[in-house]
């Protein structure tokens, strides 16, 4: 068990450092100059070049990349162009907002997509099966965009029930708080009810087959407690992978949702780094990103020891 | 005496579009207190669906009892509600099933897999229940229980398992328990103390078991009783004696005829037949390795010397974990043996490279023991015959024409080549996995428990088969087995294995007549029925 830990922590570092080569040549190989962002539509020439000095962007590129590795590895993420602070200052900032709704539409998502495969699995067949199947080919298949302005629109706008966009802190009250992320969550949401319900009811069909099940019954167990009990938690393994990669996928959903609930979030810090061609702060987003998801990878597969006695590392 | 069981008239219909309109069609039978009651009969008899309709556990939609009464001490189980047939699960009936590898489930300890039955059925404090479970697990003879108590199914032998399935179903102490071939799965020693413990506990308890087998050995040891089962109906129902001595109908005349008998045959055996194969010292070990050093080995084998002679049959006798299939996993280099040697006609080929080895693996074939799943289901069998005999280099109208001729010789229809595996029987399919090892032209066949997954009619003349086909084409034959009883009558030579060595080596007949390992002759004593000599002439078939 701590060799397993061990010799996955100790996998990171080739992970995080391939991740970090390539983010950093990708940026410079895309077209667009961040001086000339900077500098504004009717900056000079003289200008450009001198942002550009001052960034340190007119060294050789391997200069530029052993300055920035090197600089990683002392903990610092380097300075964003843009915003002129600390790119770890600048995280710190918004991550409040993007893990609230991480963890409201995670909340949301398990809390409706378990009870609903299970439902459908145990009513196989049945009109309650193809009803949440529908639902689920449905919540695939509409953008995340389309659905988040028709949810405002009936939601917000009709019945007033919702506020139309925007973010409130936690310190500014949690009843505020919530009632600010639930349609941007419920948004979000959509598509990880329709995934994970799905591959919950796939695989507590398949247990409901097994031998154990049978057992179950010939005890004297009632179908809650059979389903409950027996099947769900046999069932568990391949719904937690689902679930984290899920999680993982996340972080690029919030992209868009953030942008259609204005929510300063890490999505749109995003999106505003790479109109900017801000070079420190992308490069930061993005191996902050890999981090979660190996560290989310690295849970997923200690979960499976909790609820699989059979498996252990 | 009042039946604890009844069942009167019991039809049970099979959805539209099956073989037959019913699973079971005017069963009748009973269970006495402390009778032993066997339902005897092939796959697809009907006698497990008998044993699910009693405890109301048939797949819903599927099956339907559609007439008839089942009696449980005179309360008709075919017109109780789900709830009350709920509440007399375990208490009042129980059930155990065939695979103990799979009946528990694996994700919750023990203790608590039987605590649920007290928790659901009875009021008792935490602090009794435990007692109980303790005291039930003691009964079942189960080693420390304070510490099983607490193991998760995978921790345990397929024996254990077993019993704390029937701790489990005899916690409650019902009057009735519906055994479902309790013992197929288990090693014939394992096999031999469970069916011991089903006896003693069920006197204790006076307990009715209605005790559901395929084995004529399982019946001569253990039945008071014998319900015989063909095609849903019951064709006999009588004292055991007097089926196993004197059987009026002629299906349980060929089912008694087909259990082959633990007395080998006489054999020929000519001194002189050429060694194709034999082992020098082959061993494989597995070793699990953690961070600096080797934790803990395994052998999987040790030193095995064996030796395959041209137009002879030599078995491999031993229980689950012995070795046996290592031994044949590792001569076919389905896995590389560790250390050792094969040779094959002179030739070393235990430690060549796959490259190398390429030429002689089409000399020896391999036959697996689940033609269920040795099959690829979406391939036709044309394609699963012929593809070893194309990959060396033969064309594809050669080897159909191959094919052909070998279905023909394993007496299948030629003309279905073209069908999918699930079109065929299970000895069916058995038959086209001998036919794919043939079209390869093979001088070692290796059939690996090739007919432990067969019902016993089926068996017979699969094995014949191989016999046949051993003798026609001058085959050395590996045949891997369990069964002393088939292994009496197709070796000429047998091996017996135990822990991973050969404990005992020769000619059939000596090693059956004069045992000289303690092993051997605890296996043969176990072997189940083997007081019975079961008469072969009243096999029909010949």
């Amino acid at each position: 068990m701590l060799y397993f830990l061990i010799r996955r922590i100790l996998a990171t570092i080739p992970v995080l450092g391939m991740v970090a080569l390539f983010v950093f040549f990708m940026l410079r190989l895309t077209p667009g100059d961040p001086a000339a962002i900077l500098a504004g539509e009717n900056g000079e020439p003289h200008q450009i070049e001198g942002i550009r000095e001052a960034l340190g962007l007119n060294k050789p590129i391997l200069t530029q990349l052993t300055i920035w590795l090197g600089n990683i590895l002392q903990g610092d993420l380097g300075e964003s162009f843009f915003f002129n602070k600390k790119v770890t200052e600048l995280i710190a900032m918004r991550v409040e907002a993007t893990l609230s709704l991480a963890i409201v539409t995670l909340i949301i998502t398990l809390a409706v997509a378990i009870p609903l495969g299970v439902l459908a699995a145990y009513k196989h067949g049945s009109w309650i099966d193809r009803l949440v199947m529908g639902f689920s080919v449905l919540g695939f298949s509409v953008p995340v965009f389309v659905l988040g302005y028709f949810l405002i629109f009936i939601l917000s706008v009709q019945l007033k029930w919702f506020p139309v966009q925007g973010y409130k802190e936690l310190a500014d009250g949690f009843w505020t708080f919530l009632h600010h992320l639930i349609l941007p969550s419920l948004t979000l949401s959509v598509i990880y009810i329709a995934l994970i319900a799905r591959m919950t009811r796939a695989s507590v069909i398949e247990v409901l087959n097994e031998d154990y099940i049978r057992t179950a019954y010939a005890k004297g167990l009632s179908n809650k407690v059979v389903l409950m009990r027996h099947a769900l938690r046999n069932a568990a393994v391949p719904i937690v992978t689902i679930t984290g990669i899920g999680i993982a996928l996340l972080i690029g959903g919030v992209v868009v949702t953030e942008s259609v609930f204005n929510i300063p979030g890490l999505g749109r810090l995003t999106v505003d780094a790479v109109l900017g061609r801000d070079y420190p702060t992308i490069q930061a987003l993005i191996l902050v990103f890999s981090l979660v998801y190996v560290f989310i990878n690295l849970l997923i597969d200690l979960s499976y020891t909790l609820l699989d006695p059979r498996i252990r590392y | 005496m009042q039946p604890v069981l009844k069942i009167d008239n019991l039809s049970v219909q099979l959805p539209k579009g099956a073989d037959r309109q019913h699973a079971v069609e005017n069963v009748r039978l009973e269970v006495l207190p402390r009778e032993i009651l066997c339902i005897v009969g092939e796959s697809g008899s009907g006698k497990s669906v008998t044993g699910l309709s009693v405890m109301g556990l048939l797949p819903k939609g599927q099956l339907k009892p559609v007439s008839g009464k089942i009696l449980l001490q005179d309360e008709n189980l075919l017109e109780a509600s789900e709830e009350r047939l709920r509440d007399l699960r375990c208490t009042g009936m129980s059930m155990i099933f065939q695979e103990p590898m799979t009946a528990l489930n694996p994700v919750m300890r023990c203790g608590d897999q039987i605590d649920e039955v007290l928790s659901t059925h009875t009021k008792l404090e935490q602090k009794e229940r435990t007692q109980r479970i303790i005291r039930i697990m003691e009964e079942v003879r189960l080693p420390e229980p304070e510490r099983l108590i607490n193991a998760y199914p995978h921790q345990l032998s397929g024996g254990q398992r077993q019993r704390i399935m029937i701790a489990m179903a005899l916690v409650l102490e019902p009057v009735l328990l519906i055994a479902d071939e309790p013992t197929t799965a288990l090693d014939v020693t394992t096999q031999s103390s469970i069916l011991q413990l089903i006896r003693d506990i069920q006197h204790d308890h006076q307990t009715g078991v209605l005790f559901i087998t395929h084995d004529f050995g399982v019946v001569a040891e253990i039945a008071d009783r014998v319900a015989v089962m063909q095609w849903g109906k019951v064709v006999e129902f009588g004292e055991a004696r007097q089926i196993l001595s004197d059987p009026q109908h002629d299906y349980t005349r060929m089912l008694i005829g087909a259990v082959p008998s633990m007395k080998p045959g006489h054999r020929e055996r000519e001194e002189s037949s050429q060694v194709v194969l034999n082992t020098e010292k082959l061993s494989k070990t597995y070793s699990e390795r953690s961070l600096f050093r080797t934790t803990r080995t395994v052998y999987a084998a040790q030193q095995v010397d064996i030796e395959l002679r041209r137009g002879e049959t030599l078995g491999i006798v031993g229980e689950s974990g012995s070795g046996k299939t290592t031994v044949a996993r590792c001569i076919v280099r389905l896995i590389d043996p560790t250390s050792g040697e094969v040779f094959l006609d002179g030739n070393e080929i235990g430690q060549l490279r796959t490259g190398q080895l390429r030429p002689y693996r089409k000399r020896i074939q391999i036959i697996f023991q689940d033609p269920y799943r040795s099959l690829n289901p979406r391939r036709i069998v044309g394609d699963s015959i012929i593809e070893g005999a194309t990959n060396y280099g033969i064309s594809r109208e050669d080897a159909l024409k191959r094919a052909h001729s070998l279905m023909e010789l394993v007496q299948l229809d030629p003309n279905s080549l073209d069908r999918f595996p699930h079109q065929f029987s299970g000895g069916q399919r058995q038959r086209i996995c001998i036919a794919r090892a043939l079209t390869m032209e093979p001088e070692v066949l290796i059939a690996d428990e090739a007919v432990s997954a067969l019902d016993v009619s089926v068996q017979a003349q699969v094995l014949k088969l191989l016999d046949d086909v051993r003798r026609r084409f001058n085959l050395a034959l590996l045949f891997i087995t369990h069964d002393l009883r088939v292994a009496a009558q197709i070796c000429d030579t047998v091996a017996v294995m135990s822990q991973s060595k050969v404990v005992e080596y020769g000619l059939t007949h000596d090693v059956f007549s004069n045992p000289r390992h303690e092993y051997t002759r605890s296996l043969l004593d176990a072997a189940p029925g083997k007081d019975w000599e079961f008469d072969l002439s009243l096999n029909t078939h010949g």
